[in-house]
């Protein structure tokens, strides 16, 4: 078995038909790892696998083939117990689309205190879980505010705080930018970018925003139930025509390097992922260009 | 003037109590016919209250909202002598009776509000109806139309859509996230709306779905001549399918011109919490290692045409 906190081969989920609708396969043999540590970005279009993918990591979703195991639990068998399932679930957080959807208590600490509460965690370590989850989405100012008059980045911060809040090693994004504005998704991010670096936490973000993707140390990207291609965000983002074929694009920096180097201007493909690094591109053989006519 | 006017328009939610907010503050502003507005704006800025005041599903605190000059909330008993004066009535006046008359007024006031078609955000979670042709024949069928006019145009609508039109017998929940949100402006369009205002149109979708969506509102605006507004969070999206901008801020409004104009304001937008769309940043990062590239640059098309003949001129041939 593969050392991988997440470790995938041949992954397959069908979605049943109901009464007499046809069966429809959503993953037909996903193969991948992810480290632990990791902070990984999933892209694919509306409809590609990608939530399917991310709902059978913590088991929402059971598999119908193939292997899966996440942080040393076999998913697969379908023989998890209900400690098992638990302690997965404790190990393995996830942040969906909706803040709406995801909050449940009146008061932000109340809701903050949900999880680790249903865990069993007695008082003192409660509230200093709380109050460090709150610190860590940079949220303590609003500990006994309620949550509904909170901005849609805020609800999401408060969300990201109650997983955190049961200490999981691995938290899974599932499109948790996607209903926020700009201001929202930096802040969101940010708190990702933080607990990645800082805490070591592995992050699974699923996203089809490519500028959310090119902050992730790798991206894989998922079409027809399958993966299509993964690597660094340079790597990926270098392969345009393939990403396009499949509905996504690159982010317009990188869109701009592969309109110029069609048109016969000589550009690289290092550090194409970021604003600085394209620009860098530009200004390297744009100096040739003056070297040459000098 | 515009099509749509804001004269000294303010909003106050719940005026009076502990929990008083103003939501626009003194915004005037005029938005043109015949083309496609966008309104930026940070969460909170007031744009989705200005999109609801536009087809008059509130009115304002204080100020006026004009569409082709006349004030949108009027009473009838406001609007009267403004109406009586028109060529129309003066004719009718001498010949027709003054009950036809006022009836003839009365379905006007009440046509009024069908001139502007508002799609608010997330509008698939609105669709109802058993089928797609049933919720897109729901507008123009309380509009009044025969059966022959409302088919019309709901496969009028069904193609600005670009979906085929095998999915009108198809039930509206059979299909996808970004088909839904489809046929729920198609089902606006259908009302063929001379203002159609749309809050965060392609929020929440994925590149190609997005796309589809934009794709259909240009194809509304292009062929009908009506005047659209958009609001978007999305900056790249602005500077591909909109003419002009308003950017508010605060409940103010802080800037109002052609796109052009907008984003080669830099370093106002960067003040209100918007994001600058990425192709800006660059250029702006080559100007500041030296290159000499224009302003107003915010596009992608555009930044490659500009830097293909920096490199031809800078090198002879390429």
């Amino acid at each position: 078995m593969s050392n991988a906190f997440i470790h995938a081969e041949n992954l397959a989920f069908t979605y049943k038909g109901s009464g007499g609708a046809e069966d429809i396969p959503a993953l037909k043999g996903i193969t991948l790892d992810i480290q632990k540590g990791e902070f990984v970005a999933v892209l694919g279009h509306n409809g590609s696998g990608k939530s399917t993918f991310a709902k059978l990591l913590n088991l929402i979703l059971e598999p119908t083939g193939g292997t899966l195991s996440v942080a040393g639990f076999d998913l697969s068998k379908g023989d998890l117990t209900e400690e098992d399932l638990i302690a997965l679930r404790r190990r393995v957080g996830m942040v969906f689309q909706n803040p709406d959807n995801q909050l449940v208590a009146t008061i932000v600490e109340d809701d903050v205190a949900f999880g680790p509460e249903n865990l069993g965690v007695p008082m003192p370590e409660l509230r200093e879980r709380v109050e460090n989850a709150l610190s860590a989405v940079g949220m303590s100012e609003y500990a006994s505010s309620e949550p509904h008059h909170l901005s849609g980045g805020q609800k999401q911060r408060i969300a990201i705080a109650g997983i955190l809040a049961m200490k999981p090693e691995c938290v899974i994004f599932d499109e948790a930018t996607a209903m926020l504005d700009p201001v929202g998704r930096k802040e969101v991010l940010d708190t990702i970018r933080r607990l990645n670096r800082e805490d070591g936490m592995t992050v699974v973000h699923i996203t089809h925003y490519m500028n959310e993707a090119a902050l992730a140390d790798r991206i894989i990207v998922i079409n027809d139930g399958t993966v299509l291609m993964q690597g660094t965000p340079d790597e990926v983002f270098s392969k345009r025509n393939e990403l396009r074929a499949v509905g996504l694009e690159v982010p317009q920096c990188a869109e701009l390097i592969h309109r110029l180097r069609e048109s016969g201007i000589p550009l690289g493909n290092d550090n194409i992922s970021s604003v600085a690094g394209c620009a860098e591109l530009i200004l390297k053989s744009f100096a040739k260009g003056d070297a040459a006519n000098g | 003037m515009g099509k749509i006017v804001l004269d000294h328009v303010s909003y106050i939610y719940n005026a009076g109590t502990p929990f008083e907010k103003k939501a626009l503050d003194d915004v005037s502003l005029s938005i043109k016919a015949n083309c496609i507005t966008g309104v930026i704006g940070h969460t909170g800025s007031g744009k989705s209250t200005m999109m609801m005041l536009l087809n008059g599903l509130s009115a304002p605190t204080s100020g006026k909202i004009l569409l082709d000059g006349y004030n949108i909330n009027a009473t009838l008993k406001e609007i009267l002598p403004e109406w009586l004066k028109l060529p129309e009535y003066a004719n009718m006046r001498k010949s027709t009776a003054k009950k036809e008359i006022k009836a003839e007024l009365l379905k006007r006031k009440k046509t009024l509000c069908f001139r502007v078609g508002l799609v608010m955000q997330y509008p698939e979670y609105q669709l109802f109806e058993e089928t797609v042709y049933k919720d897109i024949a729901y507008g123009p069928k309380n509009m009044g139309l025969s059966d022959e006019e409302i088919k019309e145009r709901v496969y009028e609508a069904i193609r600005f859509s670009g979906l085929d039109q095998s999915v009108l017998q198809k039930s509206p929940f059979d299909l996808s996230g970004g088909q839904k949100r489809r046929v729920a402006i198609a089902g606006v369009i259908a009302m063929r709306p001379e203002v159609l205002v749309l809050d965060e149109p392609a929020a929440g979708l994925d590149p190609r779905g997005r796309e589809q969506i934009l794709e259909e509102v240009r194809n509304y605006q292009k062929a009908t001549g009506s005047t659209v507004i958009m609001v978007s969070h999305s900056m790249e999206d602005m500077a591909e399918y909109c003419q002009n901008m308003i950017v508010l801020a605060h409940s103010e409004l802080i800037a109002q011109g052609s796109t052009q104009e907008v984003f080669s304001n830099v370093s106002l937008l960067e003040g209100t919490g918007l994001d600058i769309p990425q192709i800006t940043q660059l250029i702006q990062c080559l100007k500041a290692r030296g290159m000499d590239l224009p302003d107003d640059i915010y596009t992608v098309d555009r930044a490659a045409q500009l830097l293909k003949d920096l490199y031809r001129k800078n090198k002879g041939t390429i």
